[in-house]
């Protein structure tokens, strides 16, 4: 269905960004701001997703182009529901960025490319262009590199420096990618390449292409090889951009290999076994690297690893159960991400350390707080009936339909590592006794700051845990929506029609 | 450089400079030019008048600070992205009037997203010179 207004998310934060620069170095005017755009953007993701569930599929033609030769922007339920995940995960960190920042990042226009990065986003998951996508994606990079970088400390600049590095390198394969696919179907537009592509009789080539995908997007998701740069970035900036970064960014790579490899080279017989490799070594190697780190933050980026990996798994195993259980643990990753790094940010400003064999006592000093930080810690491992444990069980009930033992031995241990990681930090920072916490941190400490600000750190996770609870305890809508996006996933010919709908039924 | 001739040649060359750049924004939609070459030669013309008469001079004559630049054309571009929902057409769709304006040439939502760019890149530029140049 047609309708002008499928671009409005994107346009909104754009708009956001500029209100913003408006402010520039008005601290004050910013916080309120960014918190107020992103609580009426959140309103339009609803919206946009209630019309896109209700309706089907809504088309926006950049410039009233017809696709495949202008630019389409596509709702389905898939990118709807990406769009209502990232501007929750964006409200939840505006609040809490306006809480925990310090003065300098905020005055260097932390909040616009806040708001830039949640554009760059959101255009990509509405993309319906190859191109377009790859134009987003550079958005969301660059943003990310300032966001990153602000604040200027050496460390940053360490970790800043793997990534763009990393980063460029993928983009550019990307590009190389899209050179590829323009030199052998001579469009970009998803619907229209998917069509082409499937009638080209050098398979090798397709194959090729689809490679030079793999690896692009599997370095900016951090699969297994290509992940070391993940844990060395997303320690280094502030909890409020470790959130934003772990709950959204790889989670962006994800999203576009799903799109990528569902709908243009839709159920590859070389990649299955590919993925299902793949997926496995990352849960692996994810599991494993988590358990040997003492910071908390650095344990986290880890698990990220480890559960991108359970949703390459899903489509490793490529039935439609599978799917859906992939889609559902991907809702379910992005809140939960968000919160944990939120968390750890928390943890550090109320003990000034974020490793985890000095801390300890939190749960003696803070109760009902350390029963808050409970919900995403054990959402995370998937205890029943939290979020984590549905998606588990499509999983392994999928691998079990498809024969895919190696893909359930790796996910049931990958849950174990998992389980093991988030009881160590709730043993050290919880239960433990705290012994030698840093005389002095840097900055102030949770109890010095004003009650606002204390509220604005501890609210957006409280928020995010009421997220997650309810994607547990009413797992039957999540349900609905995974099985929906799993079944376009699987038969993309309603898509390919929305899209070029018009041309087909023209003569 | 404060060279007598550098000075009096760039008196000249500003007020040159800034009418090119309008002459290179205006017809950008069908021939070569736009917003992203006018707002360099542009840019182009502060620069050369800040090296004759030093930043405190050309900050006088620009008077806004040019990092205001940025949001506005960004604000200019939306608008001309925007307008089309109005009449029921997709974002970005060109709206021409009908008539060409004498000595401006024919006129479109294209245009106000042009003169976006243009402000834009005057204020990218500006600040990043304008910064360097504080700083060293």
């Amino acid at each position: 269905m047609i309708n002008n207004l499928t671009i409005l998310p994107i346009v909104f934060q754009f708009l956001a960004g500029i209100i913003l620069l408006f402010c520039w170095g008005k601290i004050g005017i910013q916080k309120t701001l960014s918190i107020l755009l992103s609580l009426i953007s959140v309103g339009i993701a609803i919206w946009m997703f209630d019309t896109t569930w209700k309706q089907g599929i809504q088309i926006s033609h950049a410039g009233n182009w017809d696709s495949p030769f202008g630019i389409s922007f596509v709702s389905d339920v898939f990118g709807a529901t990406m769009v209502l995940l990232a501007s929750l995960s964006g409200l939840a960190v505006s609040m809490f960025a306006s809480g925990s920042l310090r003065k300098e990042r905020i005055q260097f226009g932390f909040f616009p490319i806040l708001h830039y990065l949640l554009m760059g986003l959101m255009g990509a998951f509405l993309a319906g262009d190859i191109f377009n996508l790859y134009v987003w994606f550079e958005v969301v990079i660059i943003s990310s590199f300032v966001l990153l970088t602000l604040g200027g400390k050496k460390k940053q600049l360490e970790g800043a420096m793997k990534y763009v590095s990393l980063n460029l390198l993928a983009s550019s394969l990307f590009l190389v990618g899209i050179g590829f696919i323009y030199g052998l179907t001579g469009t970009l537009n998803f619907a229209d390449v998917a069509l082409k592509i499937a009638e080209i009789p050098n398979r090798g080539l397709v194959n090729a292409t689809a490679g030079i995908f793999f690896v692009a997007f599997g370095i900016k998701s951090a699969i297994f090889p290509l992940y070391f740069w993940l844990p060395a970035a997303y320690h280094t900036p502030p909890a409020a951009v470790s959130a934003i970064f772990g709950g959204l960014m790889t989670k962006l790579g994800v999203y576009s290999i799903i799109r990528c490899f569902t709908l243009m080279f839709g159920g590859d017989e070389f990649l299955g076994p590919l993925f299902s490799v793949v997926a496995g070594l990352t849960i692996l190697t994810g599991g494993m690297g988590a358990l040997l780190q003492k910071s908390m933050n650095k344990t986290f980026g880890y698990l990220i690893i480890c559960h991108i990996g359970f949703i390459m798994a899903g489509f490793g195993m490529f039935t439609e159960l599978a799917i859906m259980g992939a889609v559902f643990y991907l809702i379910h990753d992005i809140v939960v991400k968000t919160n944990l790094f939120m968390i750890s940010g928390l943890v550090l400003k109320m003990n000034g350390t974020e490793n985890i064999h000095e801390l300890g006592g939190m749960y003696r000093n803070h109760a009902l707080l350390s029963l808050l930080l409970a919900i995403p810690l054990f959402s995370l491992v998937g205890f029943p009936p939290l979020s984590g444990f549905w998606s588990k069980i499509f999983l392994i009930q999928g691998g079990l339909e498809s024969r895919e033992f190696f893909l359930i031995g790796a996910i049931i241990l990958g849950s174990f590592l998992t389980l093991w990681v988030v009881g160590k930090i709730w043993l050290e920072v919880f239960w433990k006794k705290a012994e030698n916490l840093p005389k002095q941190a840097d900055g102030k400490y949770f109890h010095q700051m004003s009650a606002a600000n204390r509220w604005l750190m501890v609210f957006p996770i409280f928020f995010l845990a009421s997220v997650s609870l309810f994607i547990g305890l009413g797992a039957e809508h999540i349900i609905e929506v995974s099985r929906k996006i799993s079944s376009d996933l699987m038969d993309t010919g309603p898509y390919i029609q929305a899209v070029l709908g018009n041309q087909i039924t023209q003569p | 450089m404060k060279s007598l001739i550098f000075r009096t040649a760039s008196d000249y060359l500003l007020p040159l400079l800034l009418l090119f750049s309008i002459f290179l924004l205006l017809r950008g939609h069908y021939e070569p030019g736009g917003g992203f070459v006018g707002g360099l030669v542009a840019s182009m013309a502060f620069l050369i008048h800040s090296f004759a008469y030093g930043l405190t001079q050309t900050r006088k004559i620009i008077r806004v600070n040019p990092g205001y630049l940025m949001p506005v054309g960004l604000l200019l571009a939306l608008v001309a992205g925007i307008a089309p929902w109005f009449v029921g057409l997709p974002f970005l769709t060109g709206l021409w009037f009908s008539e060409p304006l004498r000595f401006i040439g024919a006129v479109s939502s294209v245009l106000v997203f042009d003169i976006g760019v243009y402000l834009v890149v005057i204020g990218t530029t500006l600040t990043i010179f304008f910064s360097i140049s504080e700083s060293v």
